[in-house]
């Protein structure tokens, strides 16, 4: 049986995904392993997230369908990408956003966003789903058919221990 | 040099094939006027992030020459990209900074590229070519073989503070620009062994 993280992976390509970059988190330190380590994904390790959402914009006008992974964190430095590239030019991706601070017990510099995040992701009119493994095949789905139809970005949000193997 | 010239003249000086990522701001407005293309995506928007996407776009057509015009507001706006652009070393990644060490769009106020050589910042992050030119005449030298360089290369381009009258916007929506680039950036270049009188597209 293949690892959980290899088998994101796996269910990601099999819906077209064929392009990754991000920022690491330790939440879905087992995805960053794999793309670390196997060329085959061209796996970009971005500088920032909002570098990583350009990247992901210009593999996307080179025909490519991109993945942006990303601590929550990271949305605070990605707002700009997202509204005034990727929303605005009818850019899709689908970005993968942990979720530090989650119920309030996490270091101090997580719990403020943790708490808000949903609500944020709501404001910025970003589709999101909970990453549940014993949903996430229809859920990632259902955000890739929205995402699709919208071209506009959605996020899957991932907790604690889903993606850490 | 006023910028407006630098922009036309480097744009004239690309071969069509190319795919130009312009910043936001006036330098995309300039090279609209001049002369705009499909093959032409204009960032209207998400300042600092011309690079990014020249880089990802370079990553996966690598067949294809690249060629992003910037601004040196845009360049420190999102510094670390030059690292990245470096790191992924792409061969096909020309990056023209057209230089007044000011932020033109919002009335001239001063950047740090007079005291910050961004030419130097780009050798020293590990591209692979880097020229600066200073005048017309220098721009004149450098412009028909820098397209040739080892890249990834940086062009900085010294160009004068102050916009011309007569500059329009980009007045087309966002998701048409990225539909017509979209069309033009995945078709397949005929080459001289398509001669059986196909054209690949997808």
């Amino acid at each position: 049986m293949s690892s959980p993280s290899r088998q994101f992976l796996d269910l990601l390509e099999r819906h077209g995904y064929d392009f990754f970059t991000g920022v690491p988190c330790s939440l879905f330190e087992g995805v960053t392993r794999i793309l670390d380590a196997e060329p085959r994904y061209g796996y970009v390790s971005a500088v920032r997230e909002d570098s990583a959402l350009g990247l992901a914009a210009g593999a996307y006008l080179g025909g490519r369908q991109p993945v942006v992974l990303m601590q929550n964190s990271g949305l605070g430095v990605s707002v700009n990408a997202l509204v005034s590239l990727h929303q605005i030019y009818d850019i899709p991706a689908l970005l993968v956003v942990t979720w530090r601070g989650q119920g309030g017990k996490d270091a101090p510099e997580h719990l403020i966003m943790g708490d808000v995040m949903e609500p944020f992701l709501r404001l910025l009119h970003v589709p999101y789903a909970i990453f549940d493994p014993s949903t996430l095949a229809q859920d990632v789905e259902a955000l890739t058919r929205t995402m699709r139809e919208t071209h506009k970005p959605v996020a899957l949000v991932v907790g604690k221990g889903r993606l850490q193997s | 040099m006023k910028r407006a010239f630098a922009v036309a003249r480097v744009a004239d000086a690309l071969d069509p094939g190319c795919l130009i990522v312009v910043c936001n701001g006036m330098i995309g407005r300039e090279l609209y006027t001049h002369a705009d293309a499909p093959s032409r995506f204009y960032m209207i928007g998400s300042m600092g992030l011309a690079s990014s996407i020249g880089l990802g776009l370079a990553l996966v057509q690598p067949s294809r020459t690249v060629v992003v015009f910037d601004g040196d507001g845009n360049v420190l706006m999102n510094l670390g990209t030059l690292a990245s652009v470096a790191a992924a070393a792409p061969s096909n990644f020309y990056h023209v900074v057209f230089d007044n060490a000011a932020h033109g769009s919002t009335g001239d106020q001063r950047t740090i590229s007079d005291r910050v050589p961004l030419d130097a910042v780009a050798r020293a992050a590990g591209y692979r070519s880097v020229a600066r030119a200073r005048d017309e005449r220098a721009l004149a030298d450098a412009l028909p073989s820098f397209f040739q360089t080892q890249a990834p290369a940086m062009l900085v381009v010294d160009v004068e503070r102050g916009n011309q009258p007569g500059i329009g916007r980009v007045d087309l929506p966002p998701p048409e620009l990225t539909a017509r680039f979209l069309q033009r950036a995945t078709l397949k270049i005929r080459t001289a062994s398509d001669h059986n009188g196909h054209i690949h597209g997808n």
